[in-house]
């Protein structure tokens, strides 16, 4: 019946009886169960990959229905991980899906990669996705990066026998780089982007075709038009476990998200400069610009924790290497930026 | 001419996917820097490729009118 099952895909010389042993016995982690996520999840689990890794601390907003479309209406507010689960246990009961309702962090990342074989970046900030190829390096795992710009997606595969990683690719920058809550996104073109990452994964796993290992895929989705670019191996940084340590565990500097910071009641400080809108009034809310942070640092408590934000998580990274020289002692940064601010907005509301 | 390509958040800035330029004598890093003051792309985080292949921007590498430079954001949303 299993077998009646897979039969199509069976029939295709380049899988065969062996092929459909190999997406069996597949571990395959995916990061994000979002615009993304919900691309790439239908088609690993109707394709009888064996093990499912589904990890988002997210839970299903309205917003988010017009592209993550294994949620319905009635979702609103339910845990994204669980939720997508249950939706793809029901096309298959053979396969075996794991949930995990957090984001991935520093802490966490080492642990849950460790018992997958393949990871599937599908999440929706750098900070995540240069965690994701750090954690993937020091373990050794390859995984399918896939992002997307508006009407443009990129995909590539990072670490792929020793391939070259996505810092190979893009080096960690400062700079100004919107998520789709900011720069707006169709669901086609985000399900574009996530099925391509499912067949490069596809591939991967049965050993077939032409990986994009070392190649960046850059699609359009307005033109059709799709560039190939090539990137090569560098040998810095050097990603061990000193400089995994550094970045994640002994700094104390941390990311979080803002739903995170909400839960936990951490004083957030508002680093936009003034007249910055959408404007935010909340009473965990101090304002205190990045350009005058350093004069106003009398107001703060270098022994309490402060998470900060900003429009995109650029600005409130260089706040929080202030406030770390300045010696506090816990210092988050909010990785979702204007989706950040927006959230505080709704919670504003719900005060009111 | 050469052709510039641009991607992502420097296409919405650029407000167009490509253009083409002269070149004489410059190098890349030249023809970047008037980019990137002609359009203010310092707050970006941007990466060249020539002729499809990724580069460093530092390298004093030469550029012929037969060659295509893109200026290559790294997306965030999913």
């Amino acid at each position: 019946m299993i077998m009646n099952r897979y039969s199509r895909q069976i029939n295709l010389p380049q899988v065969g009886i062996s092929g459909q042993q190999k997406l069996t016995d597949a571990k395959v982690l995916v990061v994000g169960a979002g615009g993304l996520g919900c691309a790439v999840l239908p088609y690993l689990t109707s394709a009888g990959i064996g093990n499912i890794g589904i990890i988002d601390g997210d839970t299903v907003d309205e917003t988010n229905l017009h592209r993550q479309t294994l949620y319905a209406e009635e979702d609103i507010n339910l845990s994204k991980a669980k939720t997508a689960a249950d939706h793809l246990k029901r096309n298959n009961s053979t396969v075996s899906i794991q949930t995990y309702e957090v984001f991935l962090n520093g802490k966490n990342a080492l642990d849950i990669i460790s018992k997958y074989d393949l990871v599937i970046d599908a999440s929706d900030n750098l900070a995540t996705r240069y965690l994701i190829n750090d954690a993937c390096v020091l373990l050794d795992k390859p995984f399918v990066h896939g992002s997307v710009h508006q009407f443009e997606g990129q995909v590539t595969v990072c670490n792929s026998q020793n391939g070259p990683t996505y810092r190979c690719l893009f080096p960690e920058a400062n700079g100004n780089v919107q998520n789709c809550e900011e720069a707006g996104v169709l669901g086609t073109t985000v399900g574009i982007i996530g099925m391509l990452q499912a067949n490069e994964a596809m591939k991967l796993i049965l050993g077939i075709g032409e990986l994009l290992s070392g190649k960046l895929l850059v699609y359009n989705s307005l033109t059709s038009l799709q560039h190939i670019f090539s990137f090569s191996k560098k040998q810095e940084p050097v990603i061990d476990n000193a400089f995994y340590a550094i970045k994640y565990l002994n700094s104390n500097v941390r990311n979080q998200s803002i739903t995170e910071a909400l839960q936990n009641g951490i004083t957030l400080i508002d680093v936009r400069e003034t007249g910055e809108l959408p404007s935010v009034e909340h009473p965990n809310v101090l304002k205190l610009p990045l350009s005058a942070l350093e004069l106003n640092l009398d107001s703060l408590n270098p022994e309490n924790t402060y998470a900060i934000f900003c429009q995109s998580g650029i600005r409130s990274k260089q706040a929080a290497n202030i406030l770390k020289q300045q010696q506090f002692k816990s210092i988050i940064c909010i990785t979702d930026g204007a989706e950040a601010i927006s959230k505080l907005l709704k919670n504003e509301k719900s005060i009111h | 001419m050469a052709v510039i390509k641009y991607f992502g958040a420097v296409a919405e800035i650029t407000q167009c996917t490509e253009e083409h330029i002269e070149v004489k004598n410059e190098t890349l890093s030249d023809i970047l820097e008037h980019l990137f003051k002609k359009y203010e792309l310092q707050q970006l985080p941007i990466h060249i490729a020539l002729n499809a292949n990724l580069v460093s921007i530092e390298a004093e590498t030469a550029v012929a009118n037969t060659d295509e430079i893109a200026l290559l954001p790294p997306f965030a949303g999913g």
